[in-house]
């Protein structure tokens, strides 16, 4: 393997030029050889290969494109190189190695307009989607005995049981950021004693079903997107559909309603947690006794704002369901997809949640909820 | 074969397994399984399902590290290496995989160019570019098919592409893992003749995991039959039946087997 070919360039009487090598032609020796063959201006006529006595497809091949270019005649090559030559001779190609690039002023608005299009097909898919979630729901109605009650505790149990430690854990640093840094803004007005209305209110109204959502989006709402999507690529789907079993009612209705469910205890759950969290704060940092804290909570907290979150927590939970199933029920050709739907799936799923959330505050605060 | 013509070959067989053991858990897949793949022969690999087909090759390549025993490849011992070191004979072998295992953010032309350029940077990016179309040409792809993603490929197509990949370098070993597989009868047995015709030509050592038993009729010149956990019988395919085991009398003696027999005793006639 070691040694590059020699090249001697030989010229008779007549002017023309003969090319003879030595060595071996091999693809570890043949870049600088490559580089010698094209720095060569004289015309070429004849190319003695006798004394290669190595050779590969890839020497063969710089052989035959020299000969092509100079109309030159190979002579000498042994028979395994006589082989190799014949076999490479007629597959030169000089096709583009990447797909032509579309210039950017094309480019740019032809995704533009694709997105819209996209969007358009998603809002009709989705609205499309829910329908067919109800009709399904509706012949469940019809015939209870077909309910999927193991599928749904299952489901019920990977959503909700199963996110009671990081949601716990999450809330009650919550609690705990939103006691201590309300307390130091609130105690330049000397109002420490309001960071009681703070954590009550902003955690039971606001972020404990906000939070909630977004973890349980990340959490459920993926695994949603990816289990059902892993299915349809798997013919799972289609399997179930033979046998006359309806895939809505089999795999999605269970984790809808599971992750609506789930959503409603998970959001008091968390709101609890996150009170839990100022009152410790309370108790080491501003001087308010835990047991006070929560005597304190009970007095300055409308019952509305309880009432606020457990409203809203059902709405999220559907809205995070909904999106992890539909894109999961999308996915259709390779595993790329899985990965693009579950990332949709979840971000959907947030947007519309924090969307819906301003909507709901606006709503609230209108109907003397404030 | 006509040794004058492959001055490559040194006499020594490409890859030796002694003694090999490997065990998932306290499950053995192989124990004390020997193996020897000759200069210059398309040796078959055939078993059962869960017999370690697979293992065994990537135990070859160097991606699963045995629990015992000692791979040699072109002598060099590539047991107890580092999985991603460098083997030092990683550039004299091709790998096909069972789908291709193309890069699937490169086109076809720009998968072939990889290996060049991770083992001979000193080539030139044009010389390159026209190595890599001509031997996704040789593997027997149309010429639209070079500037074309995985994704936009057929089965068939990827195996291809995987095959010109796995000839970049022009390897004296090529594995191939199932290369017919899922491929129509049609496209199986232009697969099987291309793997035929670059073993001729190029000089190629082949190892070849299938369970085509038209592929082992056709081409391979020697099986090695996987059960028991070992190596059960290596030779050619009368051999082997004469040896009596029983899997093997089953494999070739079933309906299967007789009909890839006598398909291919009329291709000898015709």
């Amino acid at each position: 393997m070691d040694g590059a070919a020699q090249l001697s360039v030989t010229e008779d009487e007549a002017g023309r030029i003969a090319l003879a090598l030595e060595g071996p032609l091999l693809v570890s020796t043949v870049g600088p050889l490559d580089r010698e063959l094209n720095a060569l201006s004289q015309e070429i006529t004849a190319i003695d290969l006798s004394g290669v006595e190595e050779i590969d497809t890839i020497g063969a091949w710089v052989m035959c494109r020299l000969a092509a270019t100079h109309e030159a005649e190979i002579t000498g090559a042994s028979p395994r190189a006589k082989r190799l030559l014949d076999a490479v001779e007629n597959a030169g190609s000089d096709a583009a190695m990447t797909p032509p690039r579309v210039p950017v002023w094309k480019r740019v608005p032809e995704a533009l307009g694709e997105l819209v299009f996209d969007m358009r097909a998603g809002i009709i898919g989705v609205v499309g989607f829910l329908g067919r979630v109800l009709i399904g729901f509706g012949s469940l109605l019809r015939h209870p005995g077909r309910f999927p009650v193991k599928a749904m505790v299952h489901q019920m149990e990977l959503v909700g049981v199963s996110a009671l430690p990081i949601i716990g854990l999450m809330s009650f640093l919550i609690g705990i950021v939103i006691a201590q840094q309300g307390a130091v803004q609130l105690e330049q007005f000397g109002a420490e004693a309001l960071t009681v209305n703070l954590v009550g209110r902003i955690t039971l109204r606001e972020l404990g079903v906000l939070m909630t959502a977004i973890m349980v989006a990340g959490r459920s709402g993926s695994a949603f997107a990816a289990q059902i999507g892993t299915m349809k690529l798997t013919e799972e789907v289609d399997a179930m559909r033979t046998i006359g079993i309806s895939p809505v009612e089999v795999l999605v209705i269970p984790r809808i309603l599971a992750a609506t469910f789930m959503m409603v205890l998970l959001g008091f759950y968390a709101s609890v947690v996150a009170i839990i969290g100022g009152a410790v704060v309370g108790q080491f940092a501003l001087g308010i006794p835990f047991f006070t804290f929560l005597e304190r909570i009970q007095e300055v907290v409308p019952t509305y704002d309880l009432w606020v979150g457990l409203i809203k927590a059902p709405v999220f939970g559907l809205i995070i369901g909904l999106a992890g199933c539909y894109h999961g029920m999308r996915v259709s050709g390779n595993s790329e997809q899985v990965g693009l739907r579950t990332t949709m799936a979840v971000v959907s799923a947030i947007f519309a949640v924090i969307v819906l959330d301003a909507f709901f505050a606006v709503f609230f605060t209108e109907i003397g909820w404030g | 074969m006509d040794d004058t013509l492959h001055p490559r070959f040194s006499g020594n067989p490409p890859v030796v397994v002694e003694g090999l053991e490997n065990k998932f858990g306290d499950f053995a897949v192989h124990e004390d399984l020997s193996l020897e793949v000759r200069e210059g022969e398309i040796l078959g690999v055939v078993g059962g399902s869960g017999t370690g087909k697979s293992v065994l090759m990537r135990s070859i390549i160097g991606l699963q590290i045995p629990s015992a025993g000692d791979i040699s490849v072109f002598g060099r011992k590539i047991t107890g290496i580092d999985p991603d070191q460098d083997l030092g004979v990683r550039c004299r072998w091709g790998v096909m995989f069972q789908g291709g295992a193309l890069f699937s953010t490169l086109t076809v032309g720009e998968n072939v160019e990889v290996p060049l350029k991770k083992f001979f940077p000193d080539i030139d990016d044009e010389l390159r570019r026209e190595i890599a179309r001509y031997k996704v040409l040789l593997s027997g792809l149309p010429e639209d098919a070079i500037a074309k993603y995985p994704s936009e490929l057929s089965g068939g197509m990827k195996k291809r592409a995987g095959l010109a990949r796995a000839l970049a370098l022009d390897p004296e070993l090529l594995f191939l893992d199932e290369p017919t597989a899922g491929l129509d009868p049609i496209g199986a047995a232009a697969f099987d003749s291309l793997t035929k015709e670059l073993k001729e030509t190029l000089g190629l050592t082949v190892f070849l995991i299938t369970h085509d038993l038209d592929t082992l009729y056709e081409i391979c010149d020697r099986v090695a039959v996987l059960a028991d956990k070992q190596v059960v019988a290596v030779g050619t395919i009368p051999e082997l039946i004469e040896t009596g085991h029983p899997w093997i009398l089953e494999y070739f003696n079933g309906p299967r087997g007789r009909a890839a027999l006598s398909t291919h005793q009329r291709g000898e006639q015709g």
